[in-house]
């Protein structure tokens, strides 16, 4: 039999309908490779009886014809995603040993459609991070590695488990969560297609709070169409998350293969920088180049306000993580580490367990939200948020479908390459994701092509809300213009 | 603006976050590396401009007032690190 981790989700989707093989046969082929691949650190749990009962409940629903639309198809979760009676800790120390009574409604979603879970996928603390540097169980290692060298790079992040584990084919596709890019950067240097919806499309119910007006659940997938498929099992409006959206889910994977003709793609002047790479500024001409051939029009944007979308984001988004985070106080879950009295507990179990990114993080939301700064930061920052939607507002409704960009300023890099860095070097990672949140709106990570070092790069596609479906079907036509992409297997 | 050793200190205590002298003077540097880069949104006219509440414009769903969760305290508790029937231990806080 040929290796089966080497179909695509929906292949093999295909070929469970078909009997071709298996989904216990499915399963144990991807849990020797997740075995195999241990030396990528990309799962931090493991599940394989849990795995292997639910194929074999998948395979006898196979057979009485009773099949959902993801039987049989092995994934893997992002840690951040409580998963009832198994280790979810968003890969804190804060959160050690704990296991939830409870299944958060996206990855319940993919179980009532018959997917198998195969573990939990490594992220940064409390998905906080870019490189996937920060996790409590070390860094993860991207399978791709630069033309003729071993150095080992980081898959970025806060996903890179869950980017990690799909290019190396230790998964069909993986749950991630996106707040300022973690999701697309991920992607992007991983060679992966991942997509950010609009905030409300997925349920954030049993998800570890980071940021919760950015925070959005989606997938990362090996390609455009198994990203799709994803994603109509995971979107849902659900009772338990008021914002959560209360519009039909599309059939997303049939935008997958349609015509990009007609469709008007804005090119938007602020995303050149000082100082990218010439082969990062080639990759985005050639994507306006193989979407003008396809049929769409391309028109130039302005989107004035982009600069300050990550200087607001490191207002915002550490204000509502310094005021999520207080819940870990060590008594109702998680580390306790004793103190002289109740205060002194809670100090000491915050010190232990936090890492060092988690802590400066909510000491500047602590920072931001404590009297006399109020107005200064926070409040100034929501309403240059405003102006940022504005943008977007004003381009959209000038008649442009979606806008085109790169996913990340630079291909990945090296472990421990930025160990010494300002953190602001590490946030500008997310300069061309950030915005996306901010404004609430969908972005489609697509790989574009390989760097002169062999390493993936990708673009970016930005939607109207609620308009994923265009951009699976952008997304798909370059896709079929470059192809994809996998990483030569050396661990 | 900026922040001294005494006030990363004091907005420590608030977090609830015990900080050792080389912490709190390394946190120092690196929180006016942030708050460097974030002081150029002083640069933008916000005059007149709603801060933002809400990112989709949609209105808040209402469900109906009834008791719908509840009676599972084995569940709430059973993660705690300290807890005797069904209630979470702390140390003392009333004398």
């Amino acid at each position: 039999m040929t290796d089966l981790t080497a179909l695509t989700l929906a292949e093999a989707r295909d070929a469970l309908k078909a009997k071709s093989f298996t989904a216990v046969e499915l399963t144990d082929a991807y849990l020797a490779a997740m075995e195999r691949a241990r030396v990528l650190n990309a799962y931090v749990t493991e599940t394989p009886e849990k795995a292997r009962d639910m194929a074999r409940a998948s395979d006898a629903r196979l057979a009485a014809g009773k099949a959902g639309p993801l039987e049989g198809l092995p994934l893997g979760i992002k840690d951040l995603y409580a998963t009832e009676g198994v280790h979810t800790q968003a890969c804190s120390h804060i959160l050690d040993g704990f296991k939830p009574t409870y299944e958060s409604t996206v990855s319940a979603n993919l179980w009532a459609d018959g997917a198998v879970m195969l573990g939990k996928l490594n992220m940064d603390e409390f998905a906080m991070g870019s490189s996937n540097e920060t996790s409590h169980y070390g860094s993860v290692v991207n399978p791709w590695r630069r033309n003729g060298s071993d150095v080992n790079l980081v898959p970025g992040g806060s996903s890179g488990g869950s980017a990690a584990a799909v290019a190396a084919r230790l998964c069909l596709g993986a749950t991630a969560t996106d707040t300022g890019g973690s999701i697309r950067q991920p992607a992007a240097f991983t060679g992966t297609t991942g997509i950010k919806p609009t905030y409300g499309r997925c349920s954030r119910w049993g998800l570890v709070a980071f940021a919760s007006s950015l925070d959005q659940a989606g997938p990362i997938a090996r390609d455009v169409r198994d990203a799709a498929i994803l994603l109509k099992s995971m979107a849902s409006v659900d009772p338990k998350d008021t914002t959560s959206v209360d519009l039909p889910v599309p059939d997303y994977e049939a935008a997958v293969g349609k015509s990009v003709k007609g469709f008007r793609i804005g090119i938007p002047k602020e995303y050149r920088l000082d100082g990218m790479p010439a082969e990062m500024d080639a990759l985005w001409k050639k994507g306006i180049e193989i979407l003008r051939d396809a049929g769409a029009e391309i028109v130039d944007i302005s989107l004035p306000h982009t600069k300050y979308a990550l200087p607001a984001y490191y207002i915002v988004a550490p204000a509502e993580a310094s005021s999520n985070l207080a819940r870990y106080d060590g008594v109702r879950y998680g580390l306790r580490v004793p103190g002289s009295d109740i205060v002194d507990m809670y100090e000491n179990t915050r010190a232990a367990g936090f890492g060092a990114e988690v802590k400066r993080r909510i000491l500047i939301g602590t920072y931001v939200l404590s009297a006399g700064y109020y107005d200064a930061y926070y409040l100034r920052a929501q309403k240059v948020r405003t102006l940022i939607k504005r943008d977007f507002e004003t381009v959209y409704a000038a008649g442009v479908d979606a806008i085109l960009t790169p996913a990340t300023p630079s291909a990945a890099f090296g472990i421990g390459e930025k160990a010494d860095a300002d953190p602001v070097e590490m946030y500008l990672n997310d300069v061309f994701t950030v915005t996306v949140n901010m404004a609430g709106l969908p972005g489609l990570a697509v790989p574009a092509g390989l760097n002169a070092e062999g390493l993936p790069l990708g673009l970016q596609l930005i939607g109207r809300p609620f308009d994923e479906e265009t951009l699976f079907t952008l997304g798909a036509a370059i896709e079929r213009a470059v192809g994809t992409f996998a990483p030569t297997q050396w661990w | 603006m900026s922040v001294d050793t005494a006030t990363v200190r004091r907005v420590a205590r608030l977090a609830r976050i015990k900080v050792t002298d080389d912490e709190a003077a390394r946190m120092t540097n690196e929180l006016n590396s942030i708050l460097g880069f974030v002081e150029q949104l002083n640069e933008v006219d916000v005059a007149g401009v709603e801060p933002m509440t809400s990112v989709v414009s949609v209105k808040m769903r209402r469900r109906q007032d009834v008791v719908t969760d509840g009676e599972n305290a084995e569940a709430v508790t059973v993660n705690a690190p300290v807890s005797e029937d069904h209630f979470f231990l702390v140390p003392k806080v009333v004398e």
